[in-house]
């Protein structure tokens, strides 16, 4: 029971905190389930991370899998609500508030203020994935050939995805 | 369906383009409340699009389109990797899509903050906000309480029009994640 608290909490922070989308929060999350609660190795949270990517949706949705891993059904759903919920109903609040906000002069300046605070905290869970996971020099590889792929054309990440973990099974 | 996060641009796609839902002016204005709130900007979409075209139960039943497919399939995944998790190919495998993530999330992070990148300010504001969080371990409610508010006014409306001289939205006018079109 204490458990599901403690999900329902950490979830419910991370939720509000998650200025920039999910990618932005992870440092966070990892910190919180990893090194605070030791929920998690790092290896099951970058493999947790990796089930995430490969679902169709948003990746994000990994946060159930934690839920599950720790507190069976019960903890996905605490953990689903807790994370998605806080979120969902400020943004419908904001909704329909925000034609009465058109002439507010602060409007614009917390949209450019908090842009690149975002795209920092973007970079930051970038780079937490890639202290878990660039780890030899085949994940090097795979990781700069989907970069590069990218910026070149526009390919299903998806796919470029489970060639990547393909590629290094077969590999390694 | 969507992979890897480029959630948003099927979302333009259909919600623009095929329902015919919202207009470019709509749908950039509903991005707007979206990137600004925190949240996945995928579901922030579904919530907005959903309320402005049935109101709350148009929102519950467009956030539940957005998640269920996924859940399910993340939960399968999830109970079979449990059951497989001391399996080496699995765990390869895995490492691999995460490698593979990483290339994907440069690009996405590139994408998403092209115009940031491009003035000194607010490569200023990217990089203190990433030397802060992951090379000094700070805690991020904390980067939110500080740099957050700096940056907001650094942009401060008496400033914030000379600042934002050439375009008046902040994010994304324009072609974006060209990357995840089909």
């Amino acid at each position: 029971m204490m458990r599901l608290v403690h999900l329902f909490l950490v979830f419910t922070l991370l939720s509000v905190l998650a200025v920039g989308g999910g990618t932005a929060v992870l440092p966070e999350m990892q910190h919180m389930t990893v090194d605070t609660f030791h929920w998690l190795t790092d290896a099951q949270f970058r493999s947790i991370y990796s089930i995430g990517q490969v679902a169709p949706g948003p990746n994000m949705l990994m946060v159930l899998l934690i839920g599950y891993h720790l507190a069976g059904w019960s903890g996905m759903t605490v953990v689903g609500l807790a994370f998605f919920l806080p979120d969902c109903l400020l943004t419908l609040f904001v909704n329909r508030w925000w034609v009465h906000l058109g002439s507010w002069p602060w409007r614009v300046s917390i949209q450019r203020g908090l842009a690149p605070v975002a795209i920092g905290l973007m970079l930051s869970g970038t780079y937490a994935i890639a202290k878990l996971s660039i780890i030899d020099p085949l994940t090097v590889l795979i990781g700069l050939v989907v970069f590069a792929i990218l910026l070149w054309r526009h390919v299903n990440p998806g796919i470029l995805v489970l060639i990547g973990g393909t590629v290094y099974m077969v590999l390694m | 369906m969507s992979f890897g996060g480029g959630a948003v641009a099927y979302l333009r796609e259909y919600i623009v383009r095929q329902e015919g839902w919202l207009d470019d002016e709509g749908f950039l204005g509903a991005m707007e409340i979206s990137e600004t709130l925190p949240g996945l900007n995928a579901v922030n979409m579904a919530i907005i699009v959903g309320d402005n075209l049935r109101g709350i139960m148009g929102a519950a039943v467009s956030v539940l389109g957005m998640l269920l497919p996924g859940s399910i399939v993340v939960m399968v995944l999830g109970i079979l990797w449990q059951s497989n998790h001391q399996n080496l190919n699995v765990k390869q495998f895995l490492l691999g899509i995460a490698a593979a993530a990483v290339g994907l999330l440069t690009t996405v992070t590139l994408q998403i903050g092209r115009r940031q990148f491009r003035q000194l300010p607010d490569v200023a504001i990217v990089f203190v906000t990433f030397v802060a969080v992951s090379i000094f371990k700070v805690p991020l409610p904390f980067i939110l309480l500080t740099i957050g508010p700096v940056a907001v006014w650094f942009y401060r409306p008496s400033i914030a029009k000379e600042r934002a001289a050439d375009e008046h939205l902040p994010f994304h006018r324009g072609a974006r994640h060209h990357l995840f079109r089909h």
